[in-house]
């Protein structure tokens, strides 16, 4: 029960304040923790792009950034279970969902940040020739890596893909689940498996595989980085002000560079809500 | 009950048995080898043998990745003969048999240390062979501790998730064990399936353990 928690630390702070005003030093009117530090729980597709946006974000503000990463199905599981993460940022609608319908966001916080795209990497000395989804058919394709398609968001985007081409059955037997979107990469990096899908924006990161082709955007079920303000969180005020970061000038020229398609803010955005304390 | 669950179990049980054989050979000699033999560098095998009890099993899992992928230096080995591991129920086996190994090793080892080398010289001054002592007379005496070391070593395998997640992957029907299917279950929400699955764990590895701790318990006093 995080209210209750604040409720606690608010009133402990405050006992505190009020020795301190009646000690020696009565100018410590509103104690502030030492250093502060925001939890930011992030898809693993973001990993570069936050790591930079979070360093700017420290620099700015003086308050330290932890990124998280993982697959986003791992990440919701983790704050529905009741980690204190901060910040929230899902690859998909789905897993923040999961997370909003838990109880697990600070209502009213949730907005759509970022689009990307998938597309299918080969290993480049495996010289395929593969420049649609129909060749992963072929023989020679032998192994096809896709993030879960239960659960990660890279994986159930290109099953949905594949789906509605009907491809899923055809390519099921060939298709070689990984635990994140990374994990894909590493294994076509490595000459493990013949293709994958990843996103655009992991592909800076390959190291010995290429873009075989491009899955088109699909409009019926475009690929969307929700964030939001995670219910859990100990510093509101810090989070709020990460989150309007992510959404300002700064970080979108990163994510832009990194290759994110960055969608603008309509509507309100997280720093400007009626501030409305979880308590 | 559904199939999967019955598949995931047989799969698990079937494939930590063939690691267990598929160890036994080398786990039994390397364990005789350090009883009873000096030689140079033994104490770096012995560490190197006990490496994968204590190193995170992700590491162990990268480092056979490294070696018997497709492009490690026993993988490309493999490829010639047309073998592949990594993502195969054979993955998961290797994986199994790695972690195992030094439960095996240190158990058996115990054992031979125990078997009294004055049997083994009778037997040869009345005119058996090397082999003939070590499969009549040594084998035998520390059969138990063997035996032992060889079901903590696939209580162990049961377990495996580290190393068989990064050679192995998850692939459903092909190489998903019980801990890989307990975490999937666990990531996607479906606790009641992973419960199932639990359940399942602690029952097999405990008959297996309770089986293992009685056989060293019992361990006869005259040898």
């Amino acid at each position: 029960m995080m209210p209750s928690v604040s409720c606690l630390r608010a009133s402990a702070w405050m006992v505190l304040g009020l020795v301190l005003s009646a000690g020696p030093r009565p100018a410590a009117a509103e104690p502030q923790p030492a250093e502060r530090r925001i939890l930011v729980s992030a898809a693993i597709s973001l990993t570069d792009a936050l790591g930079e946006i979070a360093a700017e974000f420290e620099r700015g503000t003086g308050v330290g950034v932890d990124v998280n990463v993982g697959a986003s199905s791992s990440l919701a599981r983790q704050i529905i279970e009741g980690a204190p993460v901060d910040v929230f940022l899902s690859a998909d609608a789905a897993q923040m969902d999961r997370v909003e319908h838990a109880g697990r966001l600070v209502p009213g916080s949730r907005v759509d940040l970022l689009s990307n795209q998938l597309v299918v990497v080969t290993p480049v000395d495996r010289g395929l020739d593969v420049t649609r989804v129909q060749d992963l058919q072929r023989e020679t394709v032998r192994r096809v890596a896709i993030a879960d398609p239960a659960a990660v968001p890279a994986g159930v985007y290109a099953r949905a893909h594949l789906e509605r081409l009907d491809l899923w059955a055809t390519l099921q037997p060939k298709l070689i689940p990984t635990a994140n979107v990374r994990a894909v990469l590493a294994a076509v990096d490595s000459g493990d498996v013949d293709a994958g899908f990843v996103y655009r924006t992991d592909v800076a990161m390959a190291t010995r595989s290429r873009i075989a082709f491009e899955v088109p955007i699909d409009e019926s079920t475009p690929i969307r980085y929700p964030l939001a303000i995670g219910r859990a969180t100990r510093d509101l005020e810090a989070a709020r002000r990460f989150a309007a970061f992510l959404r300002g000038p700064e970080a979108a020229r990163i994510f832009r560079r990194r290759g994110f398609v960055v969608i603008e803010a309509v509507g309100v955005s997280p720093d400007r809500q009626p501030g409305r304390d979880p308590a | 009950m559904n199939l999967d669950v019955w598949w995931v179990t047989g799969f698990t049980i079937v494939a930590a048995l063939s690691a267990t054989v598929l160890m036994a050979g080398p786990g039994i000699g390397l364990a005789w080898l350090l009883a009873r033999r000096e030689f140079p560098f033994k104490s770096m095998l012995e560490v190197a043998i006990t490496l994968p009890l204590v190193v995170p099993p992700v590491a162990t899992g990268l480092l056979l990745l490294l070696l018997v992928g497709h492009r490690g230096p026993i993988g490309r080995l493999l490829d010639v003969v047309g073998i592949e591991v990594v993502f195969t129920w054979k993955a998961v086996v290797l994986a199994m048999a790695v972690m195992g190994l030094p439960l095996l090793v240190r158990t058996a080892r115990a054992g031979f240390e125990q078997v009294n080398p004055r049997y083994e010289q009778v037997a040869s001054s009345l005119g058996a062979g090397p082999g003939r002592v070590f499969l009549t007379m040594t084998l035998p005496l520390a059969g138990r501790s063997i035996v032992a070391g060889a079901i903590l070593a696939f209580a162990r395998a049961l377990g495996e998730f580290g190393a068989t997640i990064m050679v192995a992957g998850n692939i459903p029907g092909r190489t998903r064990t019980l801990a890989v299917a307990i975490y999937g279950y666990a990531e996607t929400g479906q606790d009641a399936a992973a419960a199932r699955l639990l359940i399942i764990s602690v029952a097999v590895a405990f008959v297996a353990l309770w089986f293992s701790n009685r056989l060293l318990r019992d361990r006869p006093v005259a040898a």
